[in-house]
């Protein structure tokens, strides 16, 4: 049956040829296989894709759905190991899914640009910046003089280019160096650049700024864009079409705010239901029982003082930066931060990186000391605690960190890594310790049998579970998520901030959000702290913050998440 | 152009939904040892060096399983340089001892000098390095101090200083190759320990620990040092190879093994003097050398591939 519609379509792109709107890239029944110790994987199946020449198209999928390898299939870039073992890749009619190497260089740079993922680690750290131009400009026979150099960089938006030609990248922040990368891609004028997720390493704003940029290029210049990225709500933002991929397969295409409004099949279904960016309210859980569950909690010390769990004032961080031999400066990281965060709520932290919201965290847990000010936890000054305190203190408030990856320690089995803090604090025997393991395990959705297993072998969503299940095990009133969901796919993050909403409501468990995702944060939070560059810049109810936001740097950061301003039906959003 | 607008979706037979994020749950739980266990045992240097040194060990233990001649009795000088007879496959040196009875009680030597080293070396290096590592400051430049000190001084100069102590000068034993070997060998150590430690230190499990009331010391040795282990016994076992070498170097030099313990390293100096006329002689313990330290090097190369964490399955 496939292969009928195959011949249909051949026909009609015969016919297009005619007329003269062929498309630029067509991706014909492709499949892509990769060659493993394991045996053959089959990485790609039956992807199909159509560029048409100016226009831009959105593949989105989770990690490992085959998004990444399908565009480096396109640009002939595929990993040693990996072959295009069917289909076609129809560039200009011309099928380069087996063309040679020396027909591919021709091709790259010239026909097709690329801009990398990872600004930090994509330019080569030894040439300077205007080298790395000249040396794109030249392989593909362009004039490559200083000017030349200088004329592209600030065609990217880079300012100074001629001075900042001579710089190397670590003289550059992290968008600067996107759009040099940029540049590069863009440089030979090509006519279809494939941009691998271009802004996902940079802060909100940054991206704003870099994708409206590169907007405005490829337009100006005609080219056309295969951007992959992981947000639906930037792809429907950014993109004519999107193409979803799922398990190697495309499961759904179209234009992008159809397939937005009328999602059809299931899985891009649930990628537009928990996609933060087109959420718009917060988390509501399951079971409607938050009031009572609090009231069952350990006994809370006094009335007075049961309201504000944390109490945060004037607090100030300074690191003193070694400058040659002897000399410092002060770097105040935050500088005079003062909020409350009321028993049995979720507060988050906003800011970009650098804003010192993590600091501040830090502070909270007691790892770092404040330069100055307080921290009231329960109306005592942690400062002032003894280590015997401390230890206590320690049971009450405990941290969730950002990179599932780093959180768990590798050598430590599930059931060991849960059960440490009980060993650490000398609670219970062996036996009533594993079944405390067991009923954390049932709490954050894990099955028992997963305890001896190690955290090498769960993926990214689990091991957050995991840090989770070991959080709780102390029974905390207090729990600081650094980012931690930050590091996970759109449908695990939800999943994740689902669980994180069903414990707050059961165990009423109070939260300190560190985020840079002000979508998370309209998700999950009752109060929003927003900082920048150290100071509090403007705090309220998330409501009161989304709604009307008071300070430029806010509306900065509200306009910048992607998909905000794509008016979807309700019932989807 | 209708294909360019219409909205395709996959016929959902063709890709089921699986629940999000579901744990395989179907192989065997895999520790980073039993995941090493089973990347080495498929590895044929792995095999083929832990053979030679599983048979090493055994004739080291019990070298009269293997000869039944002792090394240094029934030495007749009419033998002298004699070829290979009944009883004798590898002939006689110069002194008319029997060459295949000295190169299998050479191996007793050679193996204890190079295992104790390399235990006297881990203790204090990872001791050191581990401290430096993860308290830094002025404990980390005092001992990198410390051992750079030591790393400057040359392993043959080094231990003609040494043995030629009052101390050493009349009570020569493995024991004293082993305190010079050690002495000098440690620093390598401790930089790798002390390297792998700080690239540890500041992970967030090892936050994680501290924020559960862990202490500091408790996290080094619970959490920093278990996972600061792989490269530090990757180096121990290409370190034993080479301190056999030095213990063989420093026999050769008469300042090693006293001269009643049996060592290739005497026995390859003492055949100096045939080379020309029956150099066999010295290729016998020569070869047994070459042939432990080799498969000591390649059983560290097997073992290092296996612990590589870049090949580690996420």
């Amino acid at each position: 049956m496939r292969d009928k519609k195959m011949t249909i379509s051949d026909v009609q792109v015969d016919e297009a040829d005619y007329s003269g709107i062929r498309p630029l890239l067509e991706i014909r029944d492709l499949a892509i296989t990769f060659k493993t110790s394991g045996g053959d994987v089959q990485a790609v199946r039956n992807a199909h894709l159509t560029i048409m020449p100016g226009e831009t198209v959105a593949i989105v999928g989770e990690s490992g759905s085959g998004k990444s390898t399908t565009a480096l299939a396109a640009i002939g870039l595929l990993p040693n190991n990996g072959a295009v073992s069917h289909g076609q890749i129809l560039l200009d009619g011309e099928d380069i899914a087996h063309a040679t190497e020396k027909r591919m260089i021709e091709l790259r740079g010239n026909t097709i640009g690329m801009v990398p993922q990872d600004p930090m680690s994509n330019l080569n750290p030894v040439w300077k910046i205007g080298y790395q131009v000249k040396e794109t400009l030249r392989a593909n026979g362009r004039p490559s003089g200083p000017d030349d150099v200088a004329q592209v960089l600030s065609e990217a938006g880079l300012p100074d280019a001629h001075r900042r030609a001579k710089q190397y990248p670590h003289e550059f922040s992290g968008g600067m160096r996107q759009r040099a990368l940029i540049a590069i891609g863009l440089s030979c004028q090509p006519r279809l650049l494939i941009a691998d997720e271009p802004t996902s390493a940079l802060d909100v704003t940054v991206q704003r700024q870099i994708l409206d940029h590169l907007d405005t290029m490829t337009t100006d210049l005609g080219t056309a864009v295969l951007l992959i990225t992981h947000d639906l709500g930037l792809a429907a933002e950014r993109a004519d079409k999107v193409v979803v991929m799922y398990r190697g397969q495309v499961v759904e295409a179209g234009p992008s705010l159809a397939l937005l409004q009328n999602p059809q099949h299931p899985y891009t279904k649930r990628l537009v239901e928990s996609a933060p960016s087109l959420a718009s309210r917060r988390i509501q859980v399951a079971r409607e029982q938050g009031l009572e569950a609090s009231d069952l909690l350990a006994p809370v010390a006094e009335a007075a003082a049961s309201d504000q769990v944390l109490q945060i004032q004037d607090l100030r961080k300074v690191y003193k930066l070694r400058q040659g031999l002897g000399k410092t400066t002060a770097f105040a990281a935050v500088d005079g931060v003062s909020f409350d965060v009321k028993r049995g709520t979720t507060t988050a932290i906003v800011g970009e990186s650098g804003s010192g919201k993590s600091t501040v965290a830090k502070m909270v847990l007691q790892l770092e000391k404040p330069t100055e000010g307080k921290i009231l936890f329960d109306g005592v000054d942690t400062s002032l605690l003894k280590s015997s305190e401390l230890f206590k203190f320690r049971r009450r408030v405990q941290p969730i960190f950002q990179d599932p990856y780093g959180s768990l320690d590798p050598m430590y089995n599930i059931y060991r890594t849960i059960e440490e803090p009980l060993r650490v604090h000398k609670i219970g025997d062996k036996a009533s310790r594993e079944k405390k393991v067991r009923e954390l395990l049932d709490q954050v959705a894990l099955p028992q049998s997963s305890m001896q297993r190690y955290p090498n072998e769960l993926s990214g969503g689990q091991r957050q579970r995991v840090a989770i299940a070991r959080a709780l095990a102390l029974d905390p009133e207090v729990i600081i998520c650094d980012e931690a969901v930050s590091a996970l796919d759109v449908l695990v993050q939800a999943q994740v901030l689902n669980l994180l909403a069903d414990l707050q409501a059961n165990l009423g468990l109070t939260y300190l959000f560190i985020t840079h995702d002000l979508a998370v944060v309209r998700q999950i939070a009752d109060h929003v702290c927003v900082m920048e560059k150290g100071k509090l810049v403007e705090t309220g109810s998330t409501n009161n913050v989304f709604e009307s936001p008071q300070q430029e740097y806010t509306k900065a950061l509200l306009n910048a998440i992607p998909g905000a301003k794509l008016m979807l039906p309700p019932e989807v959003a | 152009m209708t294909s360019n607008n219409s909205h395709f979706v996959a016929p959902m037979d063709e890709t089921p939904l699986l629940a999000t994020d579901a744990l395989k749950n179907e192989d065997a739980p895999l520790s980073l040892w039993v995941d090493a266990w089973r990347k080495l045992r498929r590895r044929p240097l792995f095999i083929m060096s832990a053979l030679l040194i599983m048979a090493l060990t055994v004739i080291a233990l019990f070298p009269s399983l293997l000869s039944t001649v002792a090394p240094n009795d029934g030495c007749e000088l009419a033998n002298s340089e004699g070829g290979p007879s009944a009883g004798h496959p590898f002939g006689f040196t110069f002194q008319g001892c029997d060459i295949y009875s000295r190169v299998v009680h050479g191996t007793q030597a050679s193996l204890s000098v190079g295992v104790l080293s390399v235990i006297c070396v881990l203790i204090v290096g990872v001791t050191f390095g581990a401290l430096a590592g993860f308290y830094g400051g002025w404990l980390d430049t005092v001992l990198a101090r410390l051992g750079d000190i030591f790393f400057a001084l040359p392993l043959i100069l080094g231990a003609l200083v040494i043995t030629q102590l009052p101390l050493f000068r009349t009570n020569k034993s493995v024991w004293t190759v082993v305190l010079v070997i050690s002495l000098l060998a440690w620093p390598q150590m401790a930089r790798i320990t002390r390297g792998a430690v700080v690239e540890v230190r500041n992970a967030d499990f090892v936050t994680a620990a501290r924020a559960l009331g862990l202490s500091r010391f408790g996290t080094l040795v619970k959490h920093v040092l278990p996972n600061a282990l792989a490269p530090v016994i990757v180096l121990a076992t290409l370190e034993l190879g080479v301190f056999i070498v030095a213990e063989a170097t420093l026999s050769f030099l008469g300042i090693g093994l006293p001269e009643g313990v049996m060592s290739w390293g005497h026995d390859i100096a003492a055949a100096q003097s045939s080379i020309r006329t029956t150099p066999e002689i010295m290729l016998y313990p020569a070869a047994a050398l070459s042939i432990t330290v080799l498969s000591f090097i390649m059983l560290g190369d097997a073992v290092r591939d296996a612990l590589d964490p870049k090949s580690r399955q996420r």
